[in-house]
């Protein structure tokens, strides 16, 4: 059982301010892996939007994907969330699962808020908590208290700012306490003020031992929080490197 | 998967299909006011005095209830599009059979809700007088209903990916539903007549819906996961 998102004690020391970059290995041994990549392509017609990415990802980890638009950031998500399948080549969540085996055990926010406009962010969340019967959710308030909306808040969503569909969005996602949380651009069409707490919010996430997948256009901003950034180009894995929150873990994880 | 073991996931679907229509009302006042319209035109068209009419009453109904019907269905997946919610209930531990259960079992209740509004209408504006059993068209009117929504709502979500959707609903349900519209035009006007027994009728149309509903629940997984 992952610790819970609002009240476990961290696991992890505060991150390491300091940039490492040099080039980390694509596939270290002896890791704690939620989920394996090997030469995976997803091809539309003849346009390859991600092309053979091969890396693991490691239990507790935040890992930040950059790239231009159209890199396949979004893609690579998706394909990881089990929303997609790859054309071709294999991803293993869990250990031994597929994606779309494992939907429940992972939380996916997109640009879109995910949820609905006629309904509060409480009701919403409510809907959303019944349909993981399996899984200790947390309740309603707890998730909105976590990432700082007002549980009391009697307001359809349609009548949120964006900061606001942002922030309630993530609390859907937390509300399962997936093992891993998938990010979609999280900081867009936020002021820099929004996007600075919902950045602390991420971060408290990953601090908690949640493994963390982000894409973002805005480096500078979760650079800090990246234990790995993953650099795509043209749909390939253009290059790994250990971020600045990296610290080696105590399982046999060497830098 | 037992039925009762996914029921608090049908459910949940269900309670908020029903609350977010009760906020905005958008398939019941669209189901509503087609219904309403097809059976005001044709009762302009016809002499209600007419001794024949009630032989026409019985399609007419059943083309009331297809309008309505039609009016709600294009838009049943509006709601899961908007802002990528389909998205966000296939991550969940729900299966895709029990977001179809929940939608299909909402719309039932929308549409049957708007029969019951409908009935006193249709019984003062073509004077309808029931010869045969007229507890039949209770076991009728819910087999078609069910028939018309259960494809509905497959169909819909088949054509959810395609551009042109609203004009592919249509073309794809109503030759798929033409079994059930006869079974059910049929049996209803031979209630509503007392000239022949409906049973045959009502059997083909339990038949369809078996058929109709095994058939979507096998498939909707596929659908509901397809990438477009």
């Amino acid at each position: 059982m992952s610790p819970s998102l609002i009240d476990g004690a961290a696991t992890r020391k505060t991150p390491i301010t300091r940039q490492q970059e040099q080039q980390a290995p694509a596939t270290p041994a002896n890791m704690p892996t939620v989920a394996q990549l090997e030469n995976v392509s997803k091809l539309y017609g003849a346009f390859a939007a991600l092309r053979k990415i091969t890396f693991q990802i490691q239990s507790g980890r935040c890992y930040v994907l950059l790239g231009e638009n159209g890199a396949g950031k979004s893609t690579l998500l998706r394909t990881l969330g089990g929303l997609i399948r790859p054309t071709y080549g294999a991803i293993k969540v869990f250990e031994d699962l597929r994606p779309e085996e494992a939907r429940g055990r992972i939380g996916y926010m997109s640009h879109a808020p995910m949820l609905y406009d006629q309904l509060t962010g409480a009701e919403n969340l409510h809907y959303f908590a019944s349909l993981y019967q399996q899984r200790d959710c947390l309740t309603p308030a707890q998730a909105l208290s976590a990432v700082g909306l007002d549980p009391e808040l009697n307001r359809p969503i349609s009548q949120y700012s964006q900061g606001m569909r942002q922030r309630a969005s993530l609390a859907r996602v937390l509300i399962s306490q997936p093992e891993l949380l998938l990010l979609d651009e999280p900081f867009s069409n936020m002021d820099i003020a929004s996007a600075h707490q919902m950045l602390a919010l991420v971060q408290r996430i990953r601090e908690q031992g949640h493994t963390v997948v982000l894409t973002t256009h805005q480096r500078d901003l979760a650079e800090p929080i990246a234990d790995y950034l993953v650099f795509l180009r043209a749909g390939a894995l253009d290059s790994l490197q250990q971020g600045p929150a990296y610290a080696p873990s105590t399982v046999g994880e060497q830098a | 998967m037992s039925i009762l073991r996914r029921r608090p996931y049908i459910l949940a679907h269900l309670a908020k299909d029903l609350k977010i229509e009760w906020r905005s009302k958008d398939s019941a006042n669209a189901m509503l006011f087609f219904a309403l319209l097809v059976v005001a035109i044709f009762s302009l068209a016809f002499d209600p005095t007419n001794p024949y009419l009630h032989k026409f009453t019985g399609a007419i109904l059943c083309v009331a209830i297809m309008f309505a019907a039609m009016s709600a269905l294009n838009q049943v997946w509006a709601r899961e599009l908007n802002n990528q919610v389909l998205d966000a209930q296939r991550m969940t531990n729900a299966s895709a059979n029990d977001l179809f259960i929940g939608k299909v079992l909402a719309n039932f209740i929308l549409l049957t809700v708007v029969e019951i509004i409908l009935a006193p209408l249709f019984v003062i504006f073509y004077n309808l007088n029931v010869i045969g059993q007229a507890w039949q068209l209770a076991i009728v009117i819910p087999l078609g209903t069910w028939a018309l929504i259960v494809n509905g709502v497959f169909f819909a979500a088949l054509s959810i990916r395609s551009r042109s959707r609203e004009m592919l609903l249509p073309l794809i349900l109503l030759p798929i539903f033409i079994p059930a519209l006869l079974a059910m035009v049929m049996s209803t006007t031979a209630i509503i007549t007392g000239a022949s027994d409906p049973i045959l009728w009502i059997k083909m149309l339990a038949v369809y819906d078996i058929i109709f509903t095994t058939v979507c629940l096998l498939l909707f997984d596929t659908v509901l996961h397809a990438e477009g």
